[in-house]
């Protein structure tokens, strides 16, 4: 598995173990909500690109939560974290267990968060963690094209008819409470930023500000006023929607404990 | 009724330096949507490098009724081939 | 098969003397082995006859996402997951490539959605019955994608150029979907006792449907025939059963389940298994649109459509718009 890195000895293993966490619930639970589509997307070619897309969430859900496993050091597996945790211990963006709603909203959800992702994943490249770092790298290559098409494609459906751009802006209007919640910190933060692990959440909203701003406005989108943002799903507090991800992914897992498949 | 995509065709180079190859077609509403779509779609088990896409519609074909006229004159030209002409083993590779 | 019983609209096959000299020399070259390619001369038979059975086959690969579909949220492992979902996508990317080839025939796309919407075209029986367990996901990998590799390897020698080539293509991305089934189910077997009851009320649920996809004997059958002189068809559905139980028996032993067929006995003779009759009257009713999932599947491709409309007029209206603002700064340049 993993070998010990200098961040082991210098950063509490706990921080560490809910950021990574945090990591591979956000692409856990996205890459449920995507694959959800295969089958019933609006075009085959779409169809096949969400795929893609989900498939590439689903890999790094390994990467994150295998890692958070060897971190916690009670032999838990990515599979065991994925299957065998309850809501509560769920660390994900409320952001990401939002419900598809129409393919503008699945897609609106894509770049609100691909653009944090992409910025996000680009500066643990730099982490003093070099397993981080390592699957970061490979990480952020993937999501620089899922950026580049959900924004391509919000900035399309702005701009598009009048129906795409009243469902595209009711999407964002929306899903525009949920964005906050990116660049919260929790207590761990500030220690990991500390020992050069990961930035701190905040620091990274004047670039996002930037460039969703940038991409609303060429989608003729108007960014909604600054108002009230919900939050808690870095802490545990989730909306209900989880509980029934939660139900349908952990099924077999539950109702036959023990069993391989 | 709404209209269709107009369709692409995709050509793909591979891995090894050849030249681009057609692998299919795909619906898109314009050219850059096919690149991406053609990204999606025809390199998921890592076949390519570069991505050509051109408009089905603006592709000129030669007729399959002048294949005889066309390809046939030069089935005769024999000597266009190196294993036309014999060279005697003494001499070595050529 | 995924395309069943195809229609080709021949009263009986013609002889070479009884053709026109332009439908002869077409049908030489047929026999010759080689390809026609689409903007080529072809007898409207045949072209009709290609477009219906490349768009059931196409039809048949999305409907074909559906039952599988239903499993993704729920696969049991990442790996799993992962796996199935490449899967499913694979199965539309084979309906892109099979709606294309039959696009060059000079039917469009949406025409070919319009006909499976309207239940004027078909689809394979297969995809109307229910994934009840994570074994019918290991099962169909194991007997339906099994069974359709029978049909597609000798339809990769077709005689029409593009859907030749669009099984080439999709029987060398297939060659992993019958493997991960049976995966699946190797996993399973040996897992605890009730894992391993589901694998075998799986195969009791779908062994029977497998054995429908290649449809009735067709032996005596003018359509099957005259698919066979143009080389759209290379081997009679029987043929095809045969071999398809052939190969599945000695799987299923090596698994340790039962095949629910108290026929089903080792012929040293033929040297091939004889086997029981499927309910052909149950093959016909599921066809006719009477299957346990019939209203589900097409209701959900039906729904993705409708509901995907101001999608595809979204993008078709920026396309137009940018289109008419590139041309306007060209002019604007000169």
């Amino acid at each position: 598995m993993a070998e010990a890195t200098v961040a082991d000895a210098a950063v509490d293993p706990t921080a560490l173990f809910e950021f990574l966490l945090r990591m591979g619930d956000n692409t856990l639970i996205l890459g449920h909500r995507l694959s959800e589509w295969c089958g019933h997307a609006p075009a085959l070619e779409e169809d096949i690109a969400l795929a893609n897309t989900a498939l590439d969430l689903i890999g790094q859900t390994q990467l994150w939560l295998g890692l958070a496993g060897a971190v916690e050091g009670k032999g838990r597996s990515a599979d065991d974290l994925a299957f065998l945790r309850d809501a509560c211990e769920f660390r994900n963006l409320l952001l990401n267990e939002r419900p598809n709603g129409d393919f503008g909203k699945t897609l609106m959800r894509q770049f609100l968060f691909d653009a944090w992702h992409h910025l996000f994943l680009n500066a643990l490249r730099l982490s003093s963690d070099t397993r981080i770092a390592e699957i970061a790298g490979k990480a952020s290559k993937e999501v620089s094209y899922h950026l580049e098409r959900s924004r391509d494609l919000v900035i399309r459906l702005g701009d598009g008819t009048a129906e795409s751009h009243g469902r595209m802006q009711g999407a964002l209007d929306d899903l525009w409470p949920y964005t906050g919640e990116m660049f919260m910190n929790e207590a761990s933060d500030a220690v990991l930023a500390a020992a050069g692990v990961a930035p701190e959440p905040a620091g990274l909203k004047t670039e996002w500000d930037a460039l969703v701003g940038e991409t609303l406005s060429e989608a003729t989108l108007k960014e909604p006023a600054e108002g009230y943002m919900q939050k808690g799903g870095k802490r545990g507090i989730h909306t209900e929607h989880l509980g029934y991800i939660l139900a349908d992914m952990q099924f077999l897992q539950r109702a036959y404990p023990g069993a391989t498949w | 009724m709404s209209s269709e995509w107009p369709l692409w065709e995709v050509f793909i180079r591979g891995q090894h330096g050849l030249n681009h190859r057609h692998v299919g077609s795909l619906h898109a509403p314009d050219a850059e949507m096919a690149i991406n779509n053609a990204r999606d779609v025809y390199t998921r088990r890592n076949e390519g490098v570069s991505i050509w896409v051109v408009r089905s519609s603006d592709i000129a074909a030669s007729s399959p009724s002048e294949k005889g006229p066309l390809f046939e004159p030069s089935n005769a030209k024999v000597y266009r081939h190196p294993t036309f002409f014999d060279i005697p083993d003494e001499v070595g590779h050529m | 098969m995924y395309a069943q019983m195809v229609k080709t609209d021949a009263p009986r096959v013609k002889t070479l003397d009884e053709m026109d000299p332009q439908e002869r020399s077409f049908q030489e070259r047929i026999d010759q082995g080689q390809k026609i390619e689409p903007k080529e001369w072809m007898p409207e038979g045949y072209r009709k006859t290609l477009i219906r059975q490349i768009s059931q086959h196409a039809h048949s690969e999305i409907v074909g996402q559906l039952p599988e579909g239903n499993w993704i949220t729920r696969a049991p492992t990442l790996e799993r997951k992962a796996i199935l979902l490449a899967k499913v996508q694979d199965e539309a990317g084979h309906g892109l490539y099979l709606y294309c080839a039959a696009e060059t025939l000079g039917i469009s796309r949406d025409e070919m959605y319009e006909q499976l919407h309207s239940g004027k075209a078909k689809y394979s029986s297969i995809f109307n019955y229910p994934t009840l367990t994570w074994a019918d996901i290991g099962a169909i990998g194991w007997l339906v994608d099994g069974a359709a590799i029978m049909n597609q390897v000798p339809l990769q020698r077709c005689s029409y150029g593009p859907y030749s080539r669009a099984m080439i293509r999709i029987c060398k991305e297939e060659s992993f979907h019958q493997r991960q089934g049976f995966d699946i189910l190797m996993k399973m077997v040996k897992g605890t006792p009730a894992q391993k009851a589901m694998v075998q009320d799986a195969l009791n649920r779908w062994w029977w449907p497998s054995l429908m996809m290649f449809g009735p004997s067709d032996d005596a059958s003018v359509h099957s025939a005259q698919s066979m002189a143009w080389k759209i068809k290379q081997n009679s559905n029987d043929e095809l059963r045969q071999k398809f139980v052939d190969q599945t028996v000695p799987q299923a032993e090596y698994l340790g389940l039962t095949i629910p067929d108290p026929k089903l006995e080792w012929n040293e003779e033929k040297g091939g298994y004889d086997f029981g009759e499927p309910d052909w009257n149950e093959f016909f009713e599921v066809l006719a649109g009477n299957g346990p999932c019939n209203a589900e599947r097409l209701g959900a491709r039906r729904k993705a459509w409708a509901d995907g409309a101001w999608f595809r007029d979204g993008l078709t209206a920026y396309a137009e718009k940018q289109a008419a603002r590139r041309a306007g700064n060209e002019a604007a340049a000169e």
